[in-house]
């Protein structure tokens, strides 16, 4: 018999349940979605009449050189961006590693002196908010922001993924290295061995398989990200595909589209091999 | 004989053998992707130092601080701040609406394999299940490969500015992604409470409502909610193109150099961002446990 769960749980389950229907109700009238008329009505004889429009796809030379063009400058961005994410965010994840800092078995035995204890957790704190600044700032406002500095392109659209990246990689793979198996660190410590290679020879070990597999996922949601970049006027798909929009040319655009989805396609299986490989 | 003798030590190890060249050729080809997107990408540092661009960054730096918090403006960015939250609760709506059905589909163990088709003929399993199943999987994967961002374009496009295409572009996008996780879910579910049910002689409804949903249900809620999480923050920046909410206003200020309202608007998703993320956190917390 499955023993019935108390009472106390089941009251919270319902008012969970009560609290998520309100929402969607206030949410249903604040977005004016009208899910009768989107399942046979004006929006989608509207969506119908657009689709129509899109196709056929434009394949002549000059669209499909212009949509290879973009989808080599969206995979170019993609790829920078996310290497430049490790590169930022390896150092500063080691700077919130609270085990590496002040805690836990590689301080057991030594009492820090309180100015280097308030230093130490300073330093973390820092590198926290540092971190979450850099990921609370969405992509394509780093996007703007380094297109007014460098200029157009899609130098720009990768120190934009770079940037915010970094603050997503940093938060996990600090999570990552706190969460490491701490007796082979226990085992090198008894044999005399540094803190720097503590970390790099019991840390650094254990995570990589993990690091490795996060930053192939954090490349496959940049180069959707990297796509759509364009349309603050950092490079690839999304800048042709802004153009084609503004210009009303709708069969260039479903080409364009295509293109995305075949960029994204070959990243994720790309992603899915190395992942396979190298764990 | 003598040959295939000569021959076993290499067979016996083929992994390994393979396993010592891979580092080299991923390293290759990591290096000319590198050089290559160097090139294509035009990265070059240089060009922090031309022009204004340390100016201009100072400038932006200078004009953020302080953000703008007279009441007035706050007053003015409640209502988007409120449809950012409704256009990711309606998007995140859609988006099971269409990921469960889907995501049933693309199950296998559902459609046409496994201990609930066994009577089944071969081509019933086929037509009823087969085909409605890689049709499930192709559309999915079709609308989780094009980012929300391009549909909302295409929506905006579509059905006019407002939040309604950004609701539709989260819908679809999260919806593929849902659809997937969900089946993935299903199929990893264990087999065994299913053979149990079916050898009582249960009907194949009554197997999925008792074998399988309560398995599964706990996976499906905890993810939704993650997904909540990432749709507030897509649905912040959907304006950018048009579709309503928080990314809209951020859009606005930033055309007109207002950087003292860029900053209290980033200050505002991060409290609304952060809110989602702690209430689902919690919530997903319970769950699991």
């Amino acid at each position: 018999m499955i023993p019935a769960p108390p009472r106390g749980q089941i009251r919270t389950a319902w008012l969970t349940l009560a609290g998520f229907t309100i929402l969607i109700a206030w949410s249903y009238r604040g977005t004016g979605v009208d899910l009768g008329s989107l399942l046979g009505g004006e929006a989608l004889r509207q969506m119908a009449a657009y689709v129509v429009r899109l196709f056929p796809p434009d394949l002549s030379p000059a669209t499909l050189r212009e949509a290879a063009v973009g989808a080599v400058e969206t995979f170019a961005i993609s790829f920078l961006g996310s290497l430049l994410a490790i590169c930022l965010a390896l150092p500063l994840s080691l700077l919130t590693t609270r085990t590496l800092l002040y805690q836990g078995i590689l301080y057991e035995g030594h009492t820090l002196s309180r100015a280097s204890l308030m230093f130490r957790v300073g330093v973390c704190v820092a590198g926290k908010a540092l971190l979450r600044v850099l990921r609370t700032i969405p992509e394509l406002l780093w996007a703007v922001i380094f297109v007014f500095m460098v200029g157009l392109g899609p130098f720009p659209g990768a120190l934009a993924l770079g940037f915010h990246t970094a603050g997503v990689l940093g938060k996990l793979f600090g999570e990552v290295l706190e969460d490491v198996d701490p007796r082979p660190l226990e085992a090198l410590q008894s044999t005399g061995a540094s803190r720097l290679r503590i970390l790099l020879y019991g840390m650094l070990p254990q995570a990589a398989p993990q690091l490795v597999s996060y930053a192939l996922y954090r490349w496959e949601v940049n180069i959707r990200a990297a796509a759509i970049l364009g349309l603050v006027g950092a490079g690839g798909l999304g800048q042709r595909i802004h153009v084609a929009i503004s210009l009303f040319l709708e069969r260039e655009l479903l080409t364009l589209i295509l293109a995305v989805y075949a960029m994204v396609t070959l990243v994720d299986a790309l992603s899915a091999y190395l992942r396979r490989r190298v764990i | 004989m003598a040959r295939a003798h000569s021959v076993a030590p290499a067979d016996r190890f083929p992994v390994s053998a393979r396993k010592s060249a891979f580092p080299y050729l991923l390293t290759g080809a990591l290096l000319i992707a590198f050089v290559g997107s160097l090139h294509v990408a035009q990265a070059d540092p240089r060009r922090f130092l031309e022009g204004d661009a340390l100016g201009n960054v100072l400038r932006f730096l200078r004009g953020s601080v302080p953000p703008q918090v007279s009441p007035q403006f706050l007053g003015l960015m409640l209502r988007p701040v409120l449809e950012t939250v409704q256009i990711s609760v309606m998007g995140m709506v859609i988006a099971v609406l269409t990921g469960l059905p889907l995501g049933l589909l693309a199950t296998s163990s559902l459609t046409w394999s496994g201990v609930l088709h066994e009577r089944r003929s071969r081509f019933g399993r086929w037509l009823g299940g087969f085909v409605p199943y890689a049709a499930a999987r192709g559309l999915l994967s079709i609308f989780r490969a094009i980012p929300e961002y391009v549909w909302a374009l295409v929506f905006v496009r579509a059905v006019g500015l407002g939040p309604f295409p950004g609701v539709l572009a989260i819908g679809v996008a999260y919806g593929g992604m849902l659809g997937k996780v969900y089946s993935e879910i299903l199929e990893g579910a264990n087999p065994r409470p299913l053979e149990a049910l079916h050898a009582g002689g249960a009907s194949r409804p009554g197997i999925v409502l008792y074998g399988l949903v309560p398995q599964a249900l706990p996976a499906f809620v905890s993810y939704t909610l993650y997904r909540w999480e990432c749709a507030i923050r897509a649905s912040a920046i959907l304006g950018f193109v048009g579709a309503g909410g928080l990314g809209q206003q951020i859009d606005l200020s930033m055309r007109m150099f207002q950087f003292d309202e860029v900053a209290t608007l980033l200050g505002i998703l991060f409290v609304v961002v952060g809110c989602v993320d702690f209430v689902s956190g919690r919530l997903r917390a319970r769950i699991i446990r």
